[in-house]
């Protein structure tokens, strides 16, 4: 994750202050030792702690019954279950969460995908999971590159199938025993994977009628004016000291398993 | 699972007339129809006879037939091909070819720009294989490359016909990764607009699909109250549709004085409008004839499939975002998830027509514990000050300008935020990094599921069927291709 910040070893049980909450920042110290913080500011967001226990305690569950596959367990946004995998064990790892009875994730919920260029292994594949018998939602991840393929989910849940011909079209991961992969947003003979950070917002190609030929034809992009960027982002962090005292900003390990094979690229 | 529908029918051809096997009257007079008649599966038996090695009657075995011995005689001649009348003694074969039908994407009741390739045997469907992308314009990447704020009028244009219930959505995964809490006047208010965009979702997926299958007049009128909506949406946000109002951080504005009174006037009014509908639908001979045990979606393949909201509630499973994951003020609510029995498009039908009665239920609780307050958090580098503190004093002023010039900065982290919009389970998933705009905004269609089974659901159907389908489904393109 591309500026993420892992958190060690935070307490769950203290609310913590806002960055945004000037005034909550300005009054509080960041109180590590506090167990019992009874006034909750209403303007901080909160989060189930009984709810995230087990979440927890599932995600050490999954991570000892897959001990070659997950490599990670992780709470994002505070109370969202991740599950950082090997990108082998695609199908182990789902069949596991829709069949493991203590598990039941039998709906999924979406397949997508996302680039890091500045990492090896740049395109990233998450898999979210929905569990109608717990109420429950993990996320599962990976991670590939642009050249090596991912198996398909095809076997584990029917529902895949559009979710990873997008994520093909879109990003160019590519996907193994897939009943049927071909571009599925785009138009037939697209090329280029639009999705990808390389590639311009304006794209490559524009379309036109062309009366003589009777039909729409491809043409180059002719910008009649350079494509403004407009970055006014400030160059600086505004609230550095106040990074990751949200209770939602960043990630906060669980459980992470020793890799033994160190060669073995890690998805940070 | 084509070898279960097969035996299926078999079973149901033995009993020409099957009773009410449960006591409800309901039961009962959806039983009704379960007289059995050949359908496209028994049918196909049929077409091959004369061919190579094929028999000329049904594959049903009888008691009858035992008796006298013809299932012998069956096997038998199907064991020993029949020869043509070719005179020479050699076999030979016709070679059949099926019939590719491309079904729009002009086609009216595709309900959009849906390019749908059907295979057809005859008048039923063998493949039916979509293809969308038609309005893809590219949203998330779009998203990508603007601030927060400016992301927020995107979300209005994806599904068009629920406008409020995808800005929900945005504003809740946003507000999330900074990790604020909106005031609770603004739950209520976004909880208020959310159930009156179900509403208004709602009439036009019934409607249209009725006017899909042959009836106008529901269409006409519903689309009346339907501009009272929009009337109300008009009035808190200053547009009819692309309402740009349930910001990151609460709403934009206050409701309006006495818009409160006008909707409670509308609300007390609106069941005898739902009551007009169900006596033109509900006990309608033909529209029962065209939604009874068409597009059937058994409950562990919705789960399967990915399918949420009315699609898996008219399985029968009882799963509601609101429900089961609440936002906004939908802890405080009081409300019925309403569920069908055997998963086909009338009982979608039914589920969301409850729906609208339950969402009628909420605005009533929503009007009657509207908190005062505030509208907005307090901190202007989420929300913009207001104008008039704008004008009066530097800070304001200053944060006025950092806000709209470079918008906020959300913490790094990721989060999915689903909220249930009117088709289903619609989810921002939000990839943050530190900076200004977002990094990476995965929108979650339920509709692009849903079309994504269309295959599964209509096979060995009629065209008159996919049709149905298509508008039980409730498709909307600007989500679907996003």
């Amino acid at each position: 994750m591309l500026g993420s910040v892992i958190r060690q070893a935070v307490s769950r049980q203290i609310v913590r202050n806002s960055p945004i909450s000037t005034t909550a920042a300005v009054a509080q110290t960041n109180q590590t030792g506090d167990k019992k913080e009874s006034p909750k500011k209403p303007t901080i967001w909160k989060i189930d702690e009984h709810k995230r226990e087990r979440l927890a305690n599932f995600g050490k569950y999954a991570a000892e019954c897959l001990p070659k596959f997950v490599q990670k367990v992780q709470f994002a946004a505070g109370d969202e279950l991740e599950l950082l995998i090997h990108p082998s064990g695609v199908v182990p790892v789902l069949s596991f969460l829709k069949g493991n009875h203590s598990a039941q994730f039998t709906n999924l919920t979406f397949i997508t995908g996302m680039d890091v260029p500045t990492r090896k292994n740049r395109l990233e594949v998450i898999y979210s999971l929905y569990s109608v018998r717990f109420n429950a939602r993990v996320r599962v991840r990976t991670y590939t590159d642009e050249i090596a393929p991912i198996d398909s989910a095809t076997p584990v849940f029917k529902g895949a199938d559009w979710f990873e011909r997008e994520v093909y079209d879109m990003y160019g991961v590519w996907f193994n025993n897939h009943p049927d992969l071909r571009r599925i947003l785009t138009d037939y003979g697209f090329e280029g994977h639009p999705f990808r950070k390389d590639y311009p917002l304006s794209g490559y190609n524009e379309v036109r009628y062309d009366p003589e030929l009777k039909r729409v034809v491809y043409e180059p992009s002719e910008l009649a004016q350079e494509f403004r960027k407009f970055d006014l982002n400030t160059p600086w962090e505004t609230f550095p000291a106040f990074r990751n005292q949200s209770i939602t900003s960043g990630y906060e390990t669980i459980l992470e398993v020793a890799e033994p094979t160190p060669a073995t690229p890690q998805n940070k | 699972m084509l070898g279960r529908k097969i035996a299926g029918t078999c079973l149901r051809a033995n009993v020409p007339s099957v009773a009410a096997t449960s006591s409800t009257p309901a039961t009962q007079t959806r039983n009704s129809h379960t007289i059995w008649y050949p359908d496209a599966k028994f049918e196909r038996q049929f077409k091959t006879g004369g061919t190579l090695g094929k028999l000329w009657m049904s594959e049903r075995v009888s008691d009858f037939d035992e008796k006298i011995g013809l299932d012998k005689l069956e096997k038998l001649a199907y064991s020993d091909p029949v020869m043509s009348d070719n005179y020479s003694g050699k076999q030979r074969e016709k070679n059949l070819e099926n019939m590719i039908l491309n079904f729009g994407p002009q086609h009216p009741a595709a309900h959009g720009v849906l390019r749908l390739v059907l295979k057809l045997e005859g008048e039923v469907i063998i493949k039916a294989i979509p293809h969308i992308g038609l309005l893809h314009r590219a949203t998330e990447k779009l998203i990508e490359h603007k601030t927060y704020t400016q992301a927020l009028p995107y979300f209005d244009r994806l599904d068009y016909v629920s406008m409020m219930c995808n800005e929900q959505a945005w504003s809740l995964a946003v507000e999330k990764l900074l990790g604020i809490d909106i005031p609770t006047r603004a739950k209520y208010i976004r909880t208020l607009m959310g159930e009156l965009t179900r509403i208004q979702n709602h009439i036009m997926g019934i409607t249209t699909h009725a006017l899909d299958v042959g009836a106008m007049t529901p269409f006409f009128w519903m689309f009346e109250e339907r501009e009272k909506l929009f009337e109300f949406s008009e009035r808190v946000s200053g547009a009819r549709m692309h309402a740009n109002y349930v910001r990151p951080g609460g709403v934009a504005w206050d409701l309006p004085i006495g818009l409160m009174d006008d909707i409670y006037d509308w609300a007390i009014k609106f069941p005898e409008r739902i009551d007009e509908l169900e006596d033109m639908l509900t006990e309608n001979r033909i529209w029962k004839a065209r939604t009874i045990d068409i597009g059937l979606v058994s409950a562990a393949d919705a789960l399967n499939w990915g399918f949420s909201g009315v699609m898996v509630r008219g399985s029968g499973i009882k799963q509601d975002v609101r429900k089961t994951e609440p936002y906004d003020a939908y802890a405080d609510m009081e409300f019925d998830v309403p569920i069908g029995t055997k998963g086909d498009c009338y009982d979608r039908y039914l589920c969301r027509i409850e729906e609208m009665r339950q969402s009628l239920n909420i605005v009533h609780q929503c009007l009657n514990k509207m908190p005062a307050g505030e509208i907005k958090v307090d901190d202007h580098k989420v929300v913009p000050p207001k104008r008039a503190e704008m004008k009066e004093n530097m800070e304001s002023l200053i944060h006025h300008f950092k806000f709209f010039t470079e918008g906020f900065q959300v913490p790094p982290g990721a989060t999915y935020v689903p909220i249930e919009a009117p088709k289903g389970e619609f989810g921002v998933y939000l990839v943050a990094d530190g900076t200004g705009k977002p990094y990476r905004c995965f929108i979650r269609a339920p509709g692009f599921a849903h079309l994504a089974a269309i295959h599964d659901v209509c096979y060995m159907s009629l065209i008159a069927d996919i049709v149905a389908v298509i508008g039980t489904m409730d498709i909307v393109f600007g989500e679907v291709d996003r």
